[in-house]
């Protein structure tokens, strides 16, 4: 099985700590991917470095083949490395249908034209109302994206991530801050990717998790500790210790 | 079903647009004319007006639209003026929408250059590299005296009749149509460009960056866009004073000049158009009518509206209404 998403011994240090310590994964087209750990095990931090939002110390990138590892953000992106955000970034001033459909112009390359207007292509303005009703918040297109809940702007921030059709997907926390009876809607739009897409999801939740993942990658204090399946995953006694230790720490602050 | 409603409310949303913009465009030409009929001897001052409001314009494109704080945007007024000029006194290019492409031309070049430079740097760095653009530039034609007339100025700047039929008269009735016109102009081009998907951008650009990239889209290659589109209309600010004064003096490249463009697009509010048109009209109008009553404290009292505003009305004199309506508007729904 040939790699699309191909991550090589990377490393960053903040400071003297090691966040992310010889981390290497790699994903094929139609992969579901959890990716797991305590608080601070350096999960939000990996989606960082690949994505180009930080730079690693050492280590490498390659999506469908290329090294990107010396790519900016942008460069990234547009060759189908697309991300969501574990906190909300929307322009506060935007409505959700000016969003998507900037999204999807972006997609297309139109995302520069002057003499032309969104709300005048009907294909644009379509395919922006499907996303967002099929999130559930197609009664919000209008509105500022300040006007509206904190739960729905992460729907919006999902559908953002969709519009640009990846073809590898990096979710930080999709369903946090998403009120319970709308994880439902989240579930739903991720089962309905195409099937040749790449998906790695970072999530707390483990019913979502095993619902999800046909493999999950535990991560604790910048190092993959376990990489298999999500029978195996609860048996491992290192993740056991991870989590449990975590527990203690926790404990030991309060 | 849902396709239909969909393009049914779009074509209805656009005509509500459209019909805004051509009220917009209405207003601008009303208030030209009851100026024109209630102030003949004051032309002009009514054509300066009209200059500047295109510098303001021009800023609030960066300013008020990407988010780039610039004390240094009269570089792009002064390139504009400077070229117009320099190719009617020095080149003998007289035709005065030739003299306006050549400001237009020079505006935008000189906004790529400021683009380029300012953007390497954000927050207080970037309004300290814009005073230094200004500060250079103003240097630069100091010293170039054989091309700009230095501090003296550049004379012998003499535009044709517009087309051919339309003489620059003493009165500068034809400058203050001419500049009218072009006003009008710019403004439409700016209004469609605004609601563009470019524009989408730069709006975006403005409240995260990171977002922007994270669409795939260049942060970067859009602001120095815009910065170019920018120069374009400040530069066609320059040249219509240019040709309208027939002279161009260094203050048209002043520090002075940059700052009093931010304090008018910030007292009409930024990010619309129509604030930095208000806010030119009534700073350029108020200073004009206070300095005359009082020379000795026009100042201070240019002074205290400022310091009204900022703080009753920190949206700017059309931000602050806009946004009164908007509520109210939100309510009754
Ligand atoms: N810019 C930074 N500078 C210094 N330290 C940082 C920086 N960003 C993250 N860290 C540290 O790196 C560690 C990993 O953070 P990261 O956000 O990647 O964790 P996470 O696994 O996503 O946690 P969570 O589950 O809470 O989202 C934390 O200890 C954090 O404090
Ligand atoms: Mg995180």
């Amino acid at each position: 099985m040939s790699a699309i998403f191909d991550v090589r011994n990377l490393r960053k240090m903040f400071g003297g700590l090691a966040v992310t310590n010889d981390v290497s994964l790699s994903m094929a087209p139609g992969d579901r991917v959890a990716l797991i750990g305590p608080n601070g095990a350096g999960k939000t931090t990996f989606v960082n470095l690949v994505t180009g939002n930080i730079l690693p110390n050492s280590g490498t990138v390659t999506l469908g083949g290329e090294d990107v590892t010396r790519l900016g953000p942008t460069q990234r992106v547009r060759r189908g490395l697309v991300r969501s955000f574990q906190v909300t970034r929307l322009f506060s001033e935007m409505t959700p249908e000016e969003h998507v459909s900037l999204a999807i112009l972006q997609r297309e390359g139109r995302s520069g034209k002057m003499f032309a207007s969104h709300r005048a292509m009907p294909g644009v303005m379509d395919e922006a109302h499907a996303l967002l009703a099929k999130l559930g918040i197609a009664q919000l297109a209008g509105h500022r994206v300040s006007e509206i809940a904190y739960g729905q702007q992460r729907l919006l921030e999902l559908a953002l991530a969709l519009a640009l059709k990846p073809k590898v997907l990096l979710l930080d926390e999709p369903a946090a801050g998403v009120p319970q009876s709308d994880t439902a809607r989240i579930e739903q739009a991720i089962a309905d990717l195409p099937a040749d897409l790449a998906v790695l999801m970072i999530e707390h939740d483990m019913d979502l998790v095993f619902r999800f993942a046909k493999r999950v990658i535990v991560l604790a204090a910048g190092e993959i500790i376990f990489d298999g399946s999500p029978d195996a995953v609860t048996k491992d006694a290192r993740v056991r210790q991870a989590y449990l230790g975590s527990y203690a720490d926790a404990r030991s602050v309060a | 079903m849902a396709l239909l409603t969909t393009s049914l409310s779009t074509t209805g949303d656009r005509r509500a647009r459209l019909t805004r913009d051509a009220i917009g465009v209405l207003v601008i030409a009303a208030f030209a004319l009851v100026g024109y009929f209630l102030f003949p001897n004051n032309l002009a001052l009514l054509t300066r007006i009209t200059a500047i409001a295109l510098l303001v314009l021009s800023l609030d494109l960066v300013t008020g639209y990407c988010g780039v704080a610039t004390l240094g945007h009269a570089a792009l007024f002064g390139a504009g003026a400077y070229g117009a000029g320099i190719a009617a006194a020095h080149f003998g290019i007289t035709d005065p929408i030739a003299m306006l492409a050549v400001g237009i031309v020079s505006g935008a070049i000189a906004g790529l250059i400021s683009g380029v430079v300012v953007l390497r740097a954000h927050g207080l760095p970037q309004l300290v590299l814009s005073i230094a653009i200004i500060h250079l530039a103003h240097e630069a034609a100091n010293k170039a005296s054989g091309w700009t007339g230095g501090s003296d100025g550049l004379a012998g700047i003499m535009p044709d009749a517009v087309f051919g039929l339309w003489q620059f008269d003493l009165w500068g009735r034809t400058a203050y149509v001419f500049g009218i016109v072009l006003l009008i102009v710019a403004f439409v081009i700016l209004r469609q460009i605004v609601r563009s998907p470019f524009g989408m951008l730069c709006r975006g650009i403005r409240q995260d960056p990171v977002r922007v990239r994270a669409m795939g889209a260049s942060v970067h290659g859009t602001l120095i866009k815009m910065y170019a589109i920018s120069g374009a209309v400040a530069g066609a600010g320059g040249a219509l004073n240019a040709i309208s004064t027939q002279v161009v003096g260094l203050d048209s490249l002043s520090f002075t000049l940059s700052a009093e463009a931010l304090v008018m697009l910030v007292l009409g509010g930024t990010g619309s158009l129509y604030g930095a048109l208000i806010g030119t009209i009534t700073f350029m109008w108020f200073e004009d009518v206070v300095s005359a009553a009082n020379p000795f404290h026009w100042l201070t009292i240019v002074g205290a509206l400022l310091i009204a505003v900022v703080l009753f009305a920190p949206k700017g004199l059309y931000g602050s209404v806009a946004a009164y309506f908007e509520r109210r508007g939100r309510k009754g729904r």
